[in-house]
């Protein structure tokens, strides 16, 4: 019998599923059910009437919700399909999407999400019917302590942009009790920090200063000393930075705003190849912010739920969003004095955050260990420079900045030359990858770098899976000069084929609701 | 029925294949040097993307190599506008037909060419039409031009199909090509033409979206508004990104001049050197002026008006530079120019300033 031929690493047979599936509301059938709810026994309605009107009149729905009317195996084939129509992180080698840290979630921590225990909890339920999370949210808290060197943690940001929101309203609060807050007006950030870092203060009404990097990538210092003043109310700054470009002076960075009376806050969701080896503390911040869903590995499951862990240093602790769980003895309370102190934050979010992804961080970090966790960092950082090496090897690939250095766990790359070469764009590489079921991205817009290539493997992939990543790549950029044509009319394996995107400059075109697509596609 | 024009400059393209940097008035001596037509094909192969429309479709060209020939060959049946000269085609053949082209109702125009035949639709039409321009010159500094002549054939497609939805004046910039040749670069704004904003398809792609660079300009002229002071004079330096400062203001704008505005009045329009001087003298002023895109001189390119001079008098304080982040990042890490003929005033300018980008935005630059 012959054997199947492998040898090839780029998987040129790929092509993903296309069920067309409507929109479930076009699925809908005039009284179609998934279950029928029997009438409640005569027994059973002398107790608690019918159900509805012991709800208030002005709670209650006058006509019913028009939702689809759909039987439960219709409902599970349209979800299944819609499944099989993604790039899940289950499905490919997730190396594609630099910045998001996309790695491994182990499914026993989804597992352990799913207990009942965790799931039939109430957040109103009494502290001593609780414990068993709270301790969870105290330990995990000091995991976070440890790891930053900071002294205070809250897990109630629902995502990295609103735990960049909490450090700016921490920052506003600490200079509205000293009186400075219409002086300090300003916050400092770089360029190739994450956007949030500039719009989460924006949003507090702060004036936003960008310090563009120098011709090595870093934040130009001198540009940075004129930024930095008695205005300045804190600097926010990520670092590395989206190019995998650590900056080594960074304590003089923050040495210069705390001199000027300003505080740091640390944007710590590129952490993935700094666990075990710096410290925000250590570096001269007051506040930063982790993403559990991130570098903690729990699901980023579409955009939520999510965590943007923030933490402070000891002064700064009163302003943090209440309440703060704390560990009494052998007991675990909920402390409100900060939830109720005008001079604090209050609150960002209900209760605690999402408990479930809290756990599954704290499962994961107790699986790990603290040398596991350096471990990460360490295989994340090979991962990275290994595959960086591979890539500059490539005549159309180049990456701006320290030639010749390591980067840490991520490298915004340029195309540049493939464009001027071939006409062919970096928008198009990643509709051809998908091609090849892999997830590519380029950079946020504007384009700093042009035609960006951001790739971040992380430590999950192996060697196997890191070489097929290349290899695709490396087929994808020869067909940019051999075969444009195929790169130009990609997908052409995926869901559907290239999309028409004039559309999305358009907001005539814009339906964000079944509601606003009736209406905008009716016939008159 | 949709009516688009058509102008290929046949020349266009030919003195860089032979060293001669720009075609301008060198037709003869690049074919000479053995330089070859180019711009034919390109004009050509812009045209292909037209085929096959749903709707009919005029064009209008002039004759032989100047569009006629290269749409024939594609299988168009041109409507021909007459040249105005006979013998070798030149620059006022292109302003010509430009022109002739507005008269009969074109709704855009696709011309073949460089930074020179991008001036001579400017200096036509202006910003009156769409164009989009098909790149075939030697110099293609001006973003007024897709990136392939094939792309520039699908916006003219999206156009005419009622898809292509945001225009937006792009800057004409020429160097002088005789100081070129002899090593020197000098880049000259020449005024604005109106073009696609469009990511893919554009040189000007590097955009987030056309939304959010119209948004960008507009919050850059609120932050400029809502600082300006009572009793202080502004001189308005030119530029599409100082326009809707004008504009916001409900004010009349010179885009290619210096304006003067006082507690949100036009005090006077397009002035020059002298009279700034005399308005200035004794009084409080500042200057507002954004850098030249994908060159970054902000004095001594474009805005001569704002002299040495007059620089002196402001001080370095009273400049307030304004810029997207998107032209910034054109710069491609290179600093921001200044050429003012004086030592000393470069000097004075030298070193970091800030820069508006947005409301309450700004980005700290280096001057040199």
């Amino acid at each position: 019998m012959k054997r199947i031929e492998r040898s090839d690493k780029v998987r040129n047979g790929f092509h993903q599923a296309k069920w067309d599936e409507p929109i479930i509301f076009e699925l809908s059938q005039k009284g179609e059910r998934g279950i029928q709810v029997p009438h409640a026994e005569e027994e059973i309605s002398a107790q608690i009437g019918d159900g509805i009107s012991a709800i208030p009149s002005n709670m209650r729905r006058l006509v019913p919700p028009a939702l689809p009317e759909i039987s439960q195996p219709r409902v599970l084939r349209h979800f299944m399909r819609l499944s099989q129509e993604t790039l899940g992180a289950d499905v490919n080698i997730e190396i594609g999407q630099g910045t998001c840290t996309v790695k491994y979630s182990p499914k026993v921590n989804d597992a352990l999400g799913r207990l009942p225990g965790m799931t039939a909890l109430h957040p109103n339920q009494a502290e001593e019917t609780v414990q068993g999370i709270l301790e969870i949210i105290y330990k995990t808290d000091c995991f976070m302590r440890e790891i930053s060197g900071l002294d205070n943690f809250t897990f109630q940001p629902g995502s990295g942009s609103q735990g960049i929101l909490t450090m700016a309203s921490i920052i506003e609060k600490y200079f509205e009790e000293r009186g400075e807050s219409s002086q300090r007006n300003e916050i400092i950030t770089t360029l190739y920090s994450h956007p949030s870092d500039s719009a989460a203060p924006a949003v507090k009404g702060y004036k936003i200063i960008h310090i563009p990097p120098d011709e090595n990538g870093y934040p130009d210092f001198e540009a940075f000393k004129l930024a930095v003043s008695e205005k300045t109310a804190a600097f926010l700054v990520a670092n590395p930075e989206d190019t995998g470009v650590y900056n080594l002076r960074v304590q003089e960075f923050t040495a210069l705003v705390h001199k000027h009376g300003g505080l740091c806050g640390y944007d710590q969701a590129n952490a993935n190849g700094l666990l075990g080896v710096t410290r925000a503390k250590d570096a001269g911040f007051d506040m930063c912010f982790f993403n559990l869903h991130k570098t903690f590995s729990t699901p980023h499951g579409c955009g939520g739920p999510a965590c943007g862990a923030t933490g402070v240093t000891a002064a700064l602790t009163k302003y943090l969003p209440g309440p703060l769980v704390e560990q009494h003895q052998d007991r675990f309370i909920l402390n409100n004095s900060n939830t109720y102190d005008p001079t604090s934050v209050g609150k960002v979010r209900s209760f605690l955050g999402v408990a479930p992804v809290i756990l599954k961080a704290y499962s994961w970090i107790m699986s790990m260990g603290a040398e596991g966790l350096y471990e990460v960092t360490k295989v994340a950082v090979l991962n990275n420079n290994y595959m960086y090496k591979k890539l500059m090897e490539i005549e159309c690939v180049d990456a701006p900045y320290i030639k010749g250095k390591q980067r840490i766990e991520q490298v915004r790359y340029t195309l540049e030359k493939m464009t001027k070469d071939t006409g062919i764009t970096t928008g198009d590489i990643q509709r051809r990858m998908m091609d090849f079921g892999m997830h590519y991205w380029s950079s946020h817009h504007p384009f700093h770098v042009a035609e960006p290539m951001t790739l971040e493997p992380t430590e999950t992939p192996s060697k196997e899976d890191l070489d097929e990543y290349i290899a695709t790549l490396t087929q994808v950029f020869k067909e940019a000069y051999e075969n444009p044509d195929i790169i130009r009319s990609a997908p052409n394996r995926s869901v559907c084929h290239r999309v028409d995107g004039s559309g999305v400059d358009d907001p005539k075109q814009w339906c964000i609701t079944w509601r606003s697509y009736l209406k905008k596609t009716q016939v008159n | 029925m949709k009516r688009i024009g058509f102008i290929v400059n046949p020349i266009a393209g030919m003195g860089g294949r032979v060293g001669l940097k720009g075609t301008d008035g060198l037709a003869a001596e690049a074919r000479r040097r053995g330089a070859l037509p180019r711009a034919p094909t390109k004009g050509q192969q812009g045209l292909t993307p037209l085929q096959n429309l749903d709707f009919d479709l005029q064009l209008f060209t002039p004759p032989g190599e100047m569009g006629e020939a290269e749409a024939k060959r594609e299988g168009f049946l041109p409507t021909v506008i007459n040249r105005h000269t006979t013998g070798d085609t030149a620059a006022i053949d292109t302003q010509y037909a430009a022109k002739m082209m507005r008269q009969r109702g074109v709704e855009l125009i696709l011309f073949t060419g460089g930074d020179g035949t991008a001036r001579d639709i400017y200096s036509s039409i202006g910003e009156t039409l769409p164009v989009i321009g098909i790149p075939a010159g030697v110099k293609i500094h001006s973003p007024v031009f897709a990136q392939t002549a094939a792309r520039a054939g699908e916006l003219a497609r999206l156009f005419l199909e009622g898809r292509l939805h945001h225009f937006d004046l792009a800057e004409v910039l020429d160097i002088d090509e005789e100081a070129y040749r002899n090593g020197q670069v000098k880049t000259r704004l020449h005024g604005y033409l109106n073009v696609p904003v469009e990511r893919t398809r554009m040189q000007n792609r590097k955009c987030g979206s056309p939304l959010s660079e119209k948004v960008s300009q507009n919050s850059i002229a609120f932050d400029v508004i809502d600082n300006m002071q009572e009793g202080v004079l502004y001189l308005v330096g030119p530029g599409s990104t100082t326009r809707p400062i004008m504009e916001n203001l409900r004010l009349p704008c010179t885009l290619l001049g210096i304006d003067l505005v006082m507690n949100g009045l036009l005090i006077a329009a397009d002035v020059n050197e002298k009279t700034i001087l005399d308005v200035t003298k004794n009084r409080q002023f500042k200057i507002i002026v954004t850098p030249i895109g994908g060159q970054g001189y902000i004095f001594g390119r474009g805005n001569h008006q704002l002299s040495h001079r007059v620089l002196q008098r402001a001080g370095k304080k009273n400049i307030i530079v304004v810029a997207t982040q998107q032209k910034l990042i054109q710069l491609r890490g290179e600093p921001l120019l200044v050429d003012t003929g004086e030592v000393s005033v470069d000097q004075m300018l030298a070193g970091y300033i800030h820069v508006t980008t947005g409301y309450k935005q700004q980005m700290i630059m280096k001057v040199r």
